[in-house]
């Protein structure tokens, strides 16, 4: 499995673009934001429950900003991993060099796993840019790390599942404008599945509930790892990585 | 090297090519001739192990192209038509990547693609932006990329279209010195470039092969006889007797005489020259000789019988005139 070289052209073209560094900057900028409202937010509260020791009981910094800040940057992620994926192979397609990159002695599957490392990689970069922030609560308060490194696997996993989806919508067609709207058109479904879940009610409403792709990520930021959150991005990130594999071997009879 | 067995694609209800088979021996540079939409591209797709051929087998270097299409991809290097590369990537770089996913070992990597990049003449742009070379530039980067991992086999579509005269000479100079170390199958609807770097060829027309084999037996084939065209002015009954007189010449045909001259075309068999003979058999008869030519019979000829034989001539004489023109 040569999975290393195409790592690397792809890491090589995210860097040699503005890809990366406008995506990086969008995301800091905006995460920075809800960071400092969040926390702005959370000093004056503490700030008035200097003088109600009572209300001060239910004050955790943990638990008021990182949750809030860990289900913010989710949304953010909603909107820029499509234009992260849209490239991978939906601009090989068009520019043509599918022809050659599949006619090299590398399997399907290899093609596809460095193509998914490389926006993986690029992911857990730009989350990694964010420990910034409980840098920043720990210099003010006491921070449970616990729920912290919990909530980053969360994101991590929920990105992974992300970038799947993005690159099964890539390599369906060879116009990236298309690729990144299925890609969000598909994720934006899956998170609005859970705002139903309250009027459908009963079993149906616990299998939209479950099937929700923002919900599983909240246990994880309270600092609770369940196999079923697990289980839900990792099979979810799976199954869109098969069906890629299977669109590549499609798309190979059609010529 | 090569060996293509029956082979069928269909895009749909469309054949693309039906009942291909040809086979390439080692070291061979073989011409892939044919009008635009004959089917070249599909067959060169299917050998490359980019698509599936729906029935029938082809082997490169021994290896079948479905079943065994890793060990064929490892001895191959393949231009498609339009020069597919990364844009964003550099030149040097972009051939160290394909010499890497091409299994070439860290310890060659660096020594393959400085040699490449001498033997395409484009070391003097290996830090530039692919995307910013010129088109002439671009197709010896598409054409390094092929021979980096030194392959058995090149499979090169339409590797001179769209370069100025002086880059196809270049490119077509490259492409014979790689003859005998590997075997070459180019596409190509440009006649005189056949003639110039192949050996052999084989003349595809609506997904169907109509002729194969080397050129001057190909050319013997289509046209068993030598053409003259002689003007001379005397008697036509009397000079046409005169000259079917000559040993060797097999029919003379008037055509319509002009200043009381008349023209005649002689077919003789090949490789016997009358030309000699005519001359002297006018002087002796004090007859003028106006005009004496050979008409040569060359790969244009046979194109153009093959192919556009059954349709419209003309048409194919002016395509193939402007492909002349053109390269």
């Amino acid at each position: 499995m040569r999975i290393w070289p195409i790592f690397k052209k792809e890491m090589r073209l995210y860097f040699t673009s503005p890809v990366a560094w406008v995506v990086f900057t969008i995301f800091l900028l905006i995460g920075g934001y809800f960071f400092y409202s969040i926390f702005a937010f959370f000093t004056q509260a503490s700030l008035q429950s200097a003088m109600n020791p009572q209300m001060g009981r239910e004050l955790n910094v943990t638990d008021s900003v990182m949750r809030p800040l860990f289900s913010n940057i989710s949304v953010i992620l909603l909107l820029l991993m499509p234009l992260v994926t849209m490239r991978l192979f939906a601009e090989e397609r068009r520019a043509g060099t599918i022809e050659l990159l599949l006619t090299y002695p590398v399997r399907d599957g290899a093609v596809l796993a460095g193509k998914y490392l490389a926006a993986l990689v690029l992911y857990a970069i730009m989350i990694g840019l964010t420990v910034l922030y409980p840098a920043i609560v720990v210099y003010f308060a006491r921070l449970e790390w616990g729920p912290v490194l919990t909530g980053y696997l969360g994101l991590l996993l929920m990105g992974a599942t992300f970038i799947a989806v993005g690159v099964f919508a890539s390599s369906l067609t060879e116009n990236q404008i298309v690729a990144a709207i299925t890609t969000f058109g598909v994720l934006l479904i899956f998170w609005i599945l859970g705002w139903s879940a309250d009027y459908a009610g009963g079993t149906a409403g616990r299998v939209l509930q479950f099937l929700s792709i923002l919900e599983h990520n909240d246990s994880f930021s309270k600092g609770v790892l369940d196999t079923k959150d697990i289980l839900y991005y990792v099979n979810f990130t799976a199954l869109a990585l098969f069906l890629t594999l299977r669109s590549l071997e499609a798309r190979r009879w059609k010529g | 090297m090569i060996e293509v067995d029956h082979l069928t694609k269909n895009y749909g209800p469309v054949a693309a090519i039906r009942d291909v088979s040809f086979s390439v021996s080692p070291g061979q540079i073989v011409g892939f001739l044919g009008p635009n939409g004959a089917g070249k591209s599909t067959t060169m797709r299917i050998l490359s192990c980019f698509m599936p051929p729906s029935s029938g087998a082809a082997k490169v270097a021994g290896y079948d192209v479905f079943h065994q299409s890793m060990e064929v991809r490892r001895r191959i290097g393949y231009l498609p038509e339009n020069v597919p590369l990364y844009t964003d990537m550099r030149v040097a770089p972009y051939l160290d990547f394909v010499a890497e996913v091409k299994g070439v070992g860290r310890a060659d990597r660096r020594r393959r693609v400085a040699d490449v990049m001498d033997r395409c003449l484009i070391a003097d742009v290996q830090n530039r932006l692919i995307g910013k070379l010129s088109k002439g530039y671009r197709q010896r980067v598409g054409l390094a990329q092929a021979i980096v991992s030194d392959p058995d086999v090149l499979i090169l579509d339409e590797p001179t279209i769209g370069l100025d005269p002086k880059q196809i000479t270049e490119i077509r100079s490259l492409i014979k010195s790689l003859a005998g170390q590997h075997t070459v199958i180019l596409s190509t609807h440009i006649l005189p470039e056949v003639s110039m770097v192949c050996d052999a060829v084989i003349i595809i027309n609506k997904g169907a092969i109509v002729a194969q084999g080397p050129i001057d037996s190909l050319v013997e084939q289509f046209f068993p006889t030598s053409r003259i065209e002689v003007e001379i002015a005397g008697p036509p009954p009397a000079v046409r007797d005169r000259i079917r007189a000559i040993p060797g010449v097999l029919t003379v045909h008037d055509q319509a005489p002009a200043n009381g001259a008349a023209r005649y075309t002689v077919e003789a068999a090949r490789g016997r020259d009358v030309r000699a003979e005519i001359f002297q058999m006018a002087a002796q008869q004090r007859w003028d000789l106006l005009e004496l030519k050979r008409v040569g019979m060359t790969l244009e000829e046979v194109f153009i019988r093959v192919v556009a034989g059954e349709e419209s001539e003309e048409a194919a004489v002016a395509e193939v005139a402007a492909d002349g023109a053109a390269s």
